[in-house]
């Protein structure tokens, strides 16, 4: 783990919703390019700590953090943060696969539109090249101008994870992706990941913890807010340290 | 009583109430159609009245009234769109966010008659516009505001919050996430606020009565500091203030009011068509 580069980090990260104490004393380290997954029960904070790394949380008004959270190196608390930036970088796929009810072009070019520094032609290459990431640009490629509503739920997330992708972002947050999926489709889903680990990182949320075991490099174990454990992920599936980790990954609450 | 013999008489009774409702709606139209349609003519549309209203016709009343629909909504929809914006994006909710909406209902209350003479107060007399068109376009957009507002807000705050949350997760700013892909979205809804703005506008007589509208001015209005003749009131006029004005001429001044309205609205709702058809979520 030490050899490795890490691309998140957060040293002592509390954070506070109001008076509720919802992330305690955090201490985590990312590995770029590789898949770390948050799996614990519900309420026990995982989706509060992903949302950190894009500072979604700021949409939510009581909320208090303290503590750093590096992201490349860049305490992303600090009053100089650009949040627009950081987002841009910081690239997030959600719980229910939620295009914009416009077509697939333009799903895919919202964000370059907001940004603005690409040029029109550039966009064309975007799409292809963020389509063809998910596997989407063959079925796709003759339907650009279609609302992006009729497709399946699934080639919806997909499509959702090329909009992200079309920022060029480095490091991708996924919320439970797949709990809106069929099994096969969640699979199909777990493979793009290892593909997409290859340029990029991957910060996956979930419940469900064979997938947890199956696609992620790294785990960290979350429970009531404290970071329970976190390692590599075959080390926490055969061998966990803690009593608490053995007992929710063997099912025995949760 | 059989259960079967209640649900049949209430089904009847739900029914025939549901009718009812129609019922006016359609005596009215049949009335002022009868009556008027035979004053009705080319002339009637497009020229002057003269003989002290008693022939010629309303070409200035009709166009007045556009006039003074035109600026209602050229100064009430953008005004009443941003402040919506504001109420349902930007504020908070808090003791004042709570008086500002409360105030907006009750704005909505006020008698039109009121509405008239506090533009009269305000834009004849202390701002010194006189009675003109712009008097009259404030004062009727001040009273269509609330509608505006509320219909926005309605539009606002029914446009899915994923939307907003994706945008912002995708490096939008708060503007943009409201530019880009809230306000699109509300569109239709805004639309229908304007409409039923548009209406109520066109047909009120009150606000414009001291604010605006001409008794007989048998010439077109040069400019927004012009008086001019407005339909409602002049319907006012010659049905009761000048004698020896025929049936069908009243009742023909109501049907092109009725119709002017009904075209206002039918241009909106295909306009709100075309954009829901665009954007389905």
């Amino acid at each position: 783990m030490s050899s490795e580069q890490s691309i998140i980090e957060t040293h002592s990260l509390n954070l506070y919703y109001g008076k509720f104490h919802a992330l305690k004393d955090i201490n985590l380290a990312i590995q770029a390019q590789r898949i770390t997954a948050l799996i614990g029960p519900s309420g026990c904070g995982k989706s509060t700590l992903v949302r950190v790394f894009n500072r979604m949380n700021d949409l939510i008004e009581s909320v208090r953090v303290t503590g750093e959270v590096l992201v490349e190196g860049r305490n992303i608390f600090a009053p100089e943060t650009d949040l627009i930036t950081l987002r841009k970088e910081v690239g997030m796929v959600f719980q229910r696969p939620n295009p914009f009810p416009l077509s697939i072009r333009d799903n895919l070019t919202f964000g370059l539109e907001i940004h603005s520094d690409y040029s029109k032609q550039n966009h064309t290459e975007i799409i292809e090249q963020s389509l063809k990431d998910v596997l989407l640009w063959n079925d796709m490629k003759d339907r650009l101008s279609q609302t992006a509503l009729n497709l399946s739920l699934e080639q919806q997330q997909r499509l959702c994870i090329a909009r992200v992708l079309a920022m060029k972002p480095q490091i991708i947050l996924m919320d439970e992706p797949c709990s809106a999926l069929d099994p096969i489709a969640t699979l199909r889903i777990e493979e793009l990941m290892q593909e997409l680990k290859k340029n990029y990182t991957i910060v996956i949320v979930t419940h469900n913890m064979q997938q947890a075991a199956r696609a992620s490099d790294y785990t960290a174990f979350l429970y009531l807010g404290e970071l329970i454990e976190f390692g590599e992920t075959k080390h926490i599936f055969s061998a966990p340290e803690q009593k608490k980790t053995e007992e929710y990954i063997t099912g025995r609450f949760g | 009583m059989n259960v079967y013999l209640k649900q049949k008489i209430a089904f009847s009774v739900l029914f025939l109430c549901t009718l009812l409702v129609i019922v006016p709606v359609l005596v009215i139209l049949a009335i002022i159609f009868v009556k008027g349609m035979s004053a009705i003519d080319i002339s009637f549309l497009t020229e002057v009245p003269i003989k002290g209203m008693k022939e010629g016709g309303i070409f200035p009343a009709i166009l007045g009234t556009l006039y003074l629909v035109l600026g209602a909504v050229l100064f009430a929809v953008p005004l009443g769109v941003l402040s919506a914006i504001y109420l349902v994006e930007y504020s908070r909710e808090n003791f004042l966010s709570r008086l500002v909406k409360l105030a907006i209902v009750n704005l909505a209350g006020v008698p039109s008659v009121v509405y008239g003479l506090f533009g009269l107060g305000i834009f004849v007399l202390y701002f010194e516009f006189g009675a003109s068109i712009l008097s009259g376009s404030l004062t009727l957009g001040i009273m269509i505001l609330p509608v505006i507002i509320t219909a926005s807000r309605e539009a606002l705050e029914s446009v899915p919050k994923s939307f907003r949350i994706v945008s912002l997760s995708l490096g939008a700013s708060k503007w943009q996430t409201i530019r880009h892909s809230v306000l699109p979205h509300a569109l239709p809804g805004i639309l229908t606020g304007t409409i039923l703005g548009l209406g109520r506008a066109a047909g009120e007589t009150a606000p414009i009565l001291f604010t605006v509208a001409a008794f007989y001015l048998p010439k077109l209005p040069t400019s927004i500091f012009d008086q001019t003749m407005a339909l409602p009131y002049h319907l006012y006029v010659i049905s009761t203030q000048v004698p020896g004005i025929p049936e069908n001429v009243r009742y023909g001044t109501a049907l092109v009011l009725l119709l002017l309205v009904l075209l206002l609205n039918l241009a909106a709702i295909i306009l709100r068509y075309q954009f829901r058809k665009r954007k389905r979520w």
